[in-house]
């Protein structure tokens, strides 16, 4: 029978404050908008990629070679096609693409399409089906950025290396394939039958062979890989199974939308902080009507059901209204996201993910409300005599439960939203530190300032200082919520900033900034003069020798590979076509960090060990008893297992070689050079058959566009790279990744300012008391406003402040240790980050203050009395 | 109705000990009017909150209706007071978001919650009560909407709802000017006759407390006068 009593006077008491509490709600709805949202969007992926899985490769089973399949593999590929499977040839390579009307070349991806392939899924094109026409001519279907790079048309010519292609249409959909790789490079599709027209899978070019097979039952293709797997293997041939792909892209896109989640948890936790402030103020403005229940007989359970039963509505209203916008955003995330999906998402309502927001919004408010409900239960009945009397304190016990009610449900909350127990864990662990560290920054700046602050400052500045620490103040907890929001979004931007200039090009004179590739060696002098005749330097020319390892430390790379019992080398590491150089010295990206550089041209015969030059100088003959010195990257040494002393057998176009370690080197990959695994002595390679890259430099970038055309035209092999063009692809692959993070930190930010609104509107009644107070005693609006502007603004300063610095702590921390890159704080736009916080929140702070002025003191002086 | 056996009453106050009552005895009979009087600081206030059971003594023993309520934990003397005892006080108290009705009816629907039972014409009667101090036309008004002497009006009403053995009225019009004093110290004495509780009145007012069958007089912790006291 107690129910309806605690029903009815829930209802009512919450009366005068459903607008302030209709607030907090917000904050609990925010973050579970930003988790219905994420995961209803995860669950609508992982839909589509298994309704789509073979869709996603277009077949059942792909096999794949850097090289031409070898003999045995034809031959297992020739003696499987049948009705029963059917294959089809891919053929993948990067090439330079001429508009043959305008003359605009461009690095693009060219995939010669031999067979029915797709067998599942459609590749759409504009006109439609022209897909169908793909074989029966010299027709290419190109990516709309092709279009746009060499500033051609649909009816328009390109070349591709000799062979000329008319554009008959342009790529909309292909199956399996996500929209940012086409950023560095536009597919175009071609019939595999003109690909030795082009002239262009010589040495040197990097080419990837694809086999695409149909099984019609799922039985034979299982047989085919049990049977086939070692073959395969050997033949270092890599296999995928649509299966595996689709599991693939669900791992990543689930990876992907988990940390997202993990970034729209924060704005619940933050909701919570929210709750549990707007109840605190709330019970606080409660204590005598608490008295009076408890004088009039009301057991402590009936009141604290009470009011409990507040924060249960707040949360449910919290709960609601975050669903109702969860499911909007969850509809704009595919074209947010679009081009990180590899299939069209259908967006659906999904009913769990639903109910788990709605459930957990309401036990965050629940939870968040308990410490600050504790003081309710304490309420002594003599206060309503007694307006002095203070109540006991909650028993330890109570608190501690309250405080690791708290604790578990965001630690509960990590690990069910993060991909594992671990990332989970280690999540919840962070945010406890990082709310702690917030806090523990709030309450020290909160205490220098009130040390500091200068007691001969003007009054409106003293009092607006005064006020942040006045009793019952929520500064810590406004810093706290606001603070998060500029934590997060500092240190995405500062992690963002830090990749960026790492990989950004270097201005200086001597930097290159065109890349020129696949040059061969009877072409070198042509490609050099060339470019020298355009007025731009010859800044570098670097040989590119294709080898892979035959032996390891004297042991066959089968034999490695086979052996199970013995110590693991990659197979990547062993298998993998090497692209080695040879030179005499170390380049700028490298470091030196075991052993010693070469510094004299001597061979060393079988034997002899270490660094020691031998009696044999390079210019005689070589012979085959020679060993010759390579600098290996330290991480493929620790790999490769591999030391200084070590052997390592090359094998280059089928003529073995044989190597000893002399010394290893770090290099900084994230640098735009030419970096290598392995790098020779000279004198090494100068035989064996390569490539060379040309890198120049123009300030220019209509210069550079008209020296790959002259260069395509002469040497339609020859592949250039702008990298100021690739700078900007990864700027937007890396905006486009940031942007995403920053979509859901708004979640927290919003969150933050509705903390910041609702603290401020809570203690609207306060500031209204004093301000007429100061009207009365002659105070002026505009000292009053001096005084508040005073207050918010620092507010602001000081939660920007602790945002930013432990936003760059923790982004610093992320660059150097994770990225291993070189961490330099952008100052100025920290300095905007932080001054815009605390512009935002004293506009905020001044506009829910409105009252302040407006109210004549004569009318509060009587709204009081009564 | 009441009976009070050697109460003391001392707080810490700054860390030192404050005695603010010493060796109350005191008998109040059923349907009695009893003024408390004395200068403030007599400890009138700890004495009433006392005998209603919100406090509990340093010394001595309570008893209401028969009811030794020293042993009795907060809750058991929540349920008493919710049967039996009924409360006005100076700053009157009411409940701001509750209408006139409503917090008139607290006291009704706490009872009702506890004790399981039906209370039949509740809402009649709390109508009724506002009725007769006065304020039948305004039972859908908030406190905030009501001149003070409405408020404590409508508590008054409130105080008599659940038909209570005992009232406490705790300076029921220091809040007040005089004129309308007048007017809530009339309605207390009619409603008290009319509903024969028995009252103890707390109050510095000579008047107020002329109404009374008997004054108690109150000096510095101590009673100093009683003319219905028996010995302790």
């Amino acid at each position: 029978m107690k129910l309806p009593f605690i029903l009815a006077m829930g209802r009512r008491e919450s009366r005068a404050s459903r607008r302030r509490l209709g607030l907090y709600a917000g904050s609990i709805g925010l973050g579970v908008a930003a988790l219905v949202s994420i995961n209803s969007f995860r669950a609508n992926v992982t839909d589509a990629i298994r309704a789509e899985a073979r869709g996603l490769m277009g077949a059942d089973l792909e096999l794949r070679s850097t090289r031409r399949f070898s003999a045995p593999i034809q031959e297992l590929i020739d003696s499987t096609a049948s009705d029963e499977i059917v294959v089809s040839y891919v053929t993948n390579f990067a090439a330079m693409a001429l508009a043959v009307d305008v003359q605009r070349t461009h690095l693009v991806d060219v995939r010669a399409v031999q067979g029915s392939y797709p067998f599942y899924g459609t590749i759409e094109t504009e006109p439609p089906g022209r897909w169908a026409h793909l074989r029966s001519a010299h027709n290419a279907l190109v990516d709309p950025a092709v279009l746009v790079q060499l500033d051609a048309a649909v009816g328009d010519t390109i070349a591709i290396g000799n062979a000329r292609f008319t554009i008959d249409g342009l790529l909309t959909k292909v199956p399996g394939d996500v929209g940012f790789v086409t950023a560095l490079g536009g597919r175009v599709y071609i019939a595999a039958a003109y690909l030795d027209e082009t002239g262009l899978l010589g040495f040197g070019s990097r080419t990837v062979y694809r086999a695409f097979f149909r099984f019609a039952e799922h039985r034979s293709l299982d047989s085919f890989l049990a049977t086939y797997e070692d073959l395969l293997r050997n033949e270092q041939v890599r296999y995928e199974t649509a299966t595996e792909r689709e599991q693939d892209f669900t791992n990543v896109l689930d990876l992907m939308a988990r940390f997202l989640g993990l970034v729209g948890l924060i704005a619940l936790l933050l909701g919570g902080v929210g709750v549990a402030s707007a109840v605190h103020v709330f019970v606080r403005g409660k204590l005598q009507t608490v008295a009076i229940l408890r004088c009039l007989g009301a057991s402590q359970q009936m009141v604290f059901a009470i009011y409990l039963l507040q924060a249960v509505m707040l949360g449910v209203l919290g709960a609601t209204s975050g669903v109702a916008l969860g499911l909007v955003v969850q509809a704009s995330l595919p074209t947010l996201l679009r081009d990180f999906l590899p299939v069209e998402i259908h967006v659906s309502v999904e009913w769990p993910v639903i109910f788990a927001g709605l459930v957990i919004g309401v036990w965050v408010a629940v939870m968040f409300a308990l410490l600050p409900l504790l003081t309710v239960r304490n309420i002594a009945p003599l206060q309503a005599l007694r307006r002095e009397f203070e109540s006991a304190r909650s028993p330890g016990v109570l608190r501690f439960g309250a405080h690791a009610a708290v604790v578990l449900t965001m630690v509960a909350l990590s690990i069910w939203q993060a991909p594992d127990l671990t990332l989970g864990a280690a999540f919840a662990v962070a945010l406890g530190s990082t709310t702690l560290l917030l806090w523990l920054s709030a309450w020290f700046l909160i205490w220098m300032t009130r040390r500091l602050f200068s007691r001969k400052a003007r009054y409106v500045y003293r009092q607006g200082i005064a006020n942040l620490y006045r009793p019952h103040n929520q500064t810590v907890a406004i810093t706290l919520a606001v603070g998060f929001g500029v934590f997060l979004v500092t240190t995405v931007y500062v992690v963002q900033g830090s990749v960026l200039r790492q990989i950004s090009l270097d201005a200086t004179p001597n930097r290159p900034n065109l890349v020129l590739f696949d040059v061969q060696k009877d072409q070198r002098d042509s490609v050099e003069s060339l470019i020298v005749s355009h007025g731009l330097p010859i800044l570098n020319t670097t040989p590119i020798v294709p080898a892979r390892i035959s032996h390891l430390k004297g042991r066959n790379v089968r034999e490695i590979l086979s052996d199970t019992a013995g110590p693991r080398v990659p197979r990547w590491a062993l298998q993998r076509e090497y692209s080695n150089t040879y030179r005499d010295s170390l380049v700028d990206s490298e470091r030196l960090v075991e052993g010693v550089w070469w510094n004299s041209g001597y061979l060393r015969r079988e034997g002899e060990r270490g660094n020691q030059p031998s009696r044999r100088p390079l210019s005689q003959p070589r012979t085959a008893a020679d060993v010759y010195r390579i600098s290996v990257e330290q991480q493929l040494a620790r790999d490769l297992r591999v030391a200084i002393g070590d052997r390592i057998t090359w094998d280059i176009q089928g003529v073995q070689l044989e190597t000893e370690v002399t010394n290893l080197r770090e290099v900084d990959w994230a640098r735009l050079n030419l970096n290598f695994f392995v790098v020779f002595e000279p004198g090494a390679l100068d035989d064996a058959p390569q490539t060379f890259v040309t890198v120049t430099r123009s300030e220019s970038a209509r210069h550079r566009a008209e020296v790959q055309r002259d260069l395509v035209l002469a040497f339609p092999n020859v592949a250039g790279i702008d990298l100021a063009v690739v700078q900007e692809s990864i700027d937007s692959i890396l905006s486009t990744v940031s942007f995403a993070v920053r979509f859901m930190a708004l979640f927290s930010i919003v969150s933050g300012l509705i903390v910041l609104g609702g603290a401020v509107a809570t203690s609207r009644f306060q500031r209204i008391k004093e301000s007429v107070l100061l009207k009365t005693l002659g105070g002026r609006n505009r000292q009053i406003r001096q005084i508040l502007l005073t207050e918010y603004a620092a507010l602001g300063l000081l939660a920007g402040l602790t945002g930013i610095l432990l936003g760059s702590a923790a982004g610093g921390a992320f660059v150097a240790f994770a990225l291993e890159l070189s961490f330099h704080p952008p100052i100025l736009p920290l300095a905007a980050i932080w001054l815009g916080t605390a512009a935002l929140t004293a506009a905020i702070g001044l506009a829910s203050s409105r009252d302040v002025f407006r109210k004549p003191p004569l009318m509060v002086l009587r709204e009081m009395g009564e | 109705m009441i009976v009070a056996e050697g109460l003391e009453q001392t707080y810490t106050s700054l860390g030192r000990p404050l005695r603010v009552l010493t060796d109350i005895n005191l008998t109040v009979e059923p349907e009695g009017f009893v003024a408390i009087v004395g200068p403030s600081g007599s400890g009138k206030t700890t004495l009433l909150g006392l005998l209603a059971g919100l406090d509990r003594p340093t010394a001595g023993r309570v008893a209401l209706d028969g009811q030794d309520i020293n042993p009795l934990d907060e809750d058991e003397r929540a349920r008493i007071r919710a049967e039996k005892v009924g409360f006005v006080f100076q700053n009157f108290q009411l409940i701001p978001t509750l209408t006139a009705l409503e917090n008139v009816l607290v006291p009704v629907e706490i009872r009702r919650a506890l004790s399981g039972g039906a209370a039949k014409g509740a809402e009649e009667r709390a109508g009724n009560l506002l009725g007769r101090v006065g304020l039948g036309d305004r039972l859908h008004h908030y406190p905030a909407q009501l001149s003070g002497g409405e408020q404590q009006r409508v508590a008054l009403a409130r105080a008599f709802a659940n038909e209570p053995k005992i009232l406490f009225a705790d300076e029921p019009t220091g809040n007040l000017d005089a004129e309308t004093g007048r007017t809530v110290i009339e309605s207390l004495v009619q409603l008290n006759n009319e509903e024969r509780t028995t009252l103890v009145l707390v109050t510095h007012d000579t008047e107020l407390a002329s109404h009374a069958h008997r004054i108690i007089r109150l000096s510095g912790g101590r009673i100093v006068e009683d003319p219905g006291s028996r010995p302790g």
